[in-house]
């Protein structure tokens, strides 16, 4: 074999396509890379070392400090209260708009009537409302909410209540229309009303997704609630934010600790429900 | 009516005493979670403080759409697609390094480990992340680049993980075998295989990643959010309006090319 082949046996047959591609990346990326402030040297700067690492230094030991674990405790229940109290909520929003927006419960679906432009107008906003609703992350309805109602947990919690409701709005409306909305039908055929044709008709095939989607949206929140104490909505995340503003690395850990923990709880709680659910 | 059983009975009520149970103890944990909070519903609904809800929603209408505010509101949006493509990409690379000891191709001791460690960057959200790393970098769009990269590193990592351990093992050994090393054998053997998989996983996390952007600016690390902190920090509300529809329409815009891009690749080609 002259080395001439050998060489030429040993390049990788895709290389030219393989360059093309890295330097097409590079040159989309060099912009992106300006754009986001990229500069790695900033963690180095003495002076970010410092506060960082003065921070970093007080996580060990965590603060158990009796009062502020009582003052941690309390912010922890505050949390949960909060992910409940607005689930409950949004689900008391969900309800009527995900009833409206289901189309099986759409008399005018069943034959040509007057009402049909007026359903699907009054749907269509439905749709639109829900969308306003969730589009907007729950941390900016927080901070809304927070100039209007003050500082503290109201302002979290109706937060929850606003986004989650137009999540478990346009899932609710979801789940009426998948499962079997033949007996609905029937009982919108024979004269019932939207309402009765909903409690009878579809509730009791639907009722175990339903709750079982709403038990999922609660964790989901307990996780929202800490976040949204960063912009002063109360509970966990508002100490978190205090503490952090002071530097204070010790009672920081702590909270991280409570909050992994109180992760786990709520994922076991909602695991736990939603089995005994199926 | 002796005929009647209990079992007939109960169904009769439509729905079993258990389910009863289940309801009250909800109610009441709603109800206990309402007066722990010190929350009056009733309160929200009078007639004062509708007013003020009105009052308080005026004053974000109209939005401020004068040119040089929306020039802003752009440099903001673009500024926030660049935090969550800069974070998710950095995120995939550390992910894969992580994923290589996580799928226990370095032995036990080291999958132990780099599981731990990946949960952990994991569990912390991205907003905790931010505030952190405010406090490392300074204020500005590379401590939300950062934050997006430490928490995404850790959800992809294990994703990656999982993908590696799940990849057939044979072509590499076939390179091995005939005398490749190994790294060379996991490049052109093992990484072809599960490419695609990694890149959906990456493009996944990236929508999530612009959504979470948007906001990380609260804590001061950059973007649409951070605008939109200042502008309600100087009671602007026309100009916070303006940041809100436009975070709003970023959502529906990734929502809407995702959905897109799915059912497109849904379709089978040809």
């Amino acid at each position: 074999m002259p080395p001439d082949a050998t060489q030429q046996s040993l390049r990788d047959p895709d290389a030219l396509a393989r360059a093309t591609w890295a330097l097409a990346a590079v040159v989309v990326l060099w912009p992106l890379l300006l754009v986001a402030e990229f500069r790695p040297a900033d963690l180095f700067d003495t002076r970010n070392l410092k506060v960082m690492g003065g921070f970093l230094g007080q996580f060990f030991p965590p603060n158990l400090n009796g009062e502020f674990l009582g003052l941690a405790l309390r912010a922890t229940v505050e949390t949960l209260a909060m992910a409940t109290a607005g689930i409950a909520l949004a689900a008391l929003l969900a309800a009527p708009l995900g009833l409206a927006l289901s189309h099986s419960l759409s008399i005018s679906r069943i034959g040509p009537g007057p009402g049909r432009a007026r359903g699907e107008a009054l749907r269509a906003l439905t749709r639109l409302l829900l969308l306003a609703l969730r589009g907007i992350p729950e941390i900016v309805w927080a901070l809304l909410l927070v100039r209007a109602f003050g500082l503290g947990p109201a302002a979290g919690v109706l937060a929850i209540a606003v986004t989650y409701g137009g999540m478990l709005g346009k899932v609710y409306s979801e789940i009426l229309e998948s499962g079997d909305t033949r007996p609905a039908r029937v009982l919108l055929e024979s004269g019932s009303g939207r309402l009765m044709a909903f409690f009878y008709g579809l509730l009791p095939g639907s009722a175990q997704e339903l709750a079982s989607y709403t038990v999922y949206r609660w964790e989901c929140a307990v996780r929202a609630s800490v976040i949204m104490g960063f912009v002063g909505a109360g509970g966990l995340g508002q100490l978190m934010d205090q503490s952090m503003k002071m530097l204070n690395g010790g009672e920081v850990s702590t909270i991280l600790i409570i909050f992994l923990l109180l992760v786990l709880l709520a994922d076991a709680i909602s695991g736990a429900v939603r089995r005994a659910l199926a | 009516m002796s005929a009647t059983t209990l079992a007939e009975r109960r169904g009769a009520l439509g729905i079993c005493v258990y389910c009863w149970g289940a309801i009250a103890c909800l109610l009441a944990v709603v109800w206990a979670s309402f007066a722990y909070l010190a929350l009056d519903v009733s309160r929200l609904f009078t007639r004062e403080s509708a007013g003020y809800m009105l009052d308080f929603i005026a004053r974000f209408f109209p939005p401020d759409l004068s040119a040089a505010f929306l020039r802003r509101i752009a440099q903001g949006t673009l500024e926030t697609l660049a935090i969550s493509a800069v974070g998710t990409l950095l995120a995939a690379l550390a992910g894969l390094l992580l994923a290589l000891p996580a799928s226990g191709r370095l032995g036990p001791v080291f999958k132990a480990v780099t599981r731990f460690a990946l949960n952990f960057l994991r569990s912390v959200p991205e907003l905790v992340w931010a505030a952190l790393m405010v406090l490392a970098a300074g204020l500005g769009p590379f401590a939300g680049t950062l934050a997006l990269a430490l928490h995404t590193s850790g959800v992809l990592g294990r994703l990656f993980a999982e993908s590696l351990e799940n990849a057939p093992p044979e072509p590499a050994r076939a390179l091995v075998e005939s005398g490749a090393a190994p790294a060379l054998a996991f490049v052109y053997a093992t990484l072809p295989l599960i490419t695609p998989q990694l890149i959906a996983y990456s493009l996944y996390r990236w929508e999530m990643n612009i959504r979470m952007a948007t906001v990380l600016g609260f804590v001061g690390a950059g973007g649409l959010g951070q605008m939109l902190y200042y502008e309600l920090s100087l009671l602007h509300e026309p100009q916070a309006c303006t940041v809100i529809i436009a975070m709003l329409a970023l959502v529906v815009v990734v929502d809407a090319v995702s959905a897109w891009v799915r059912r497109r690749q849904m379709r089978p080609a040809g």
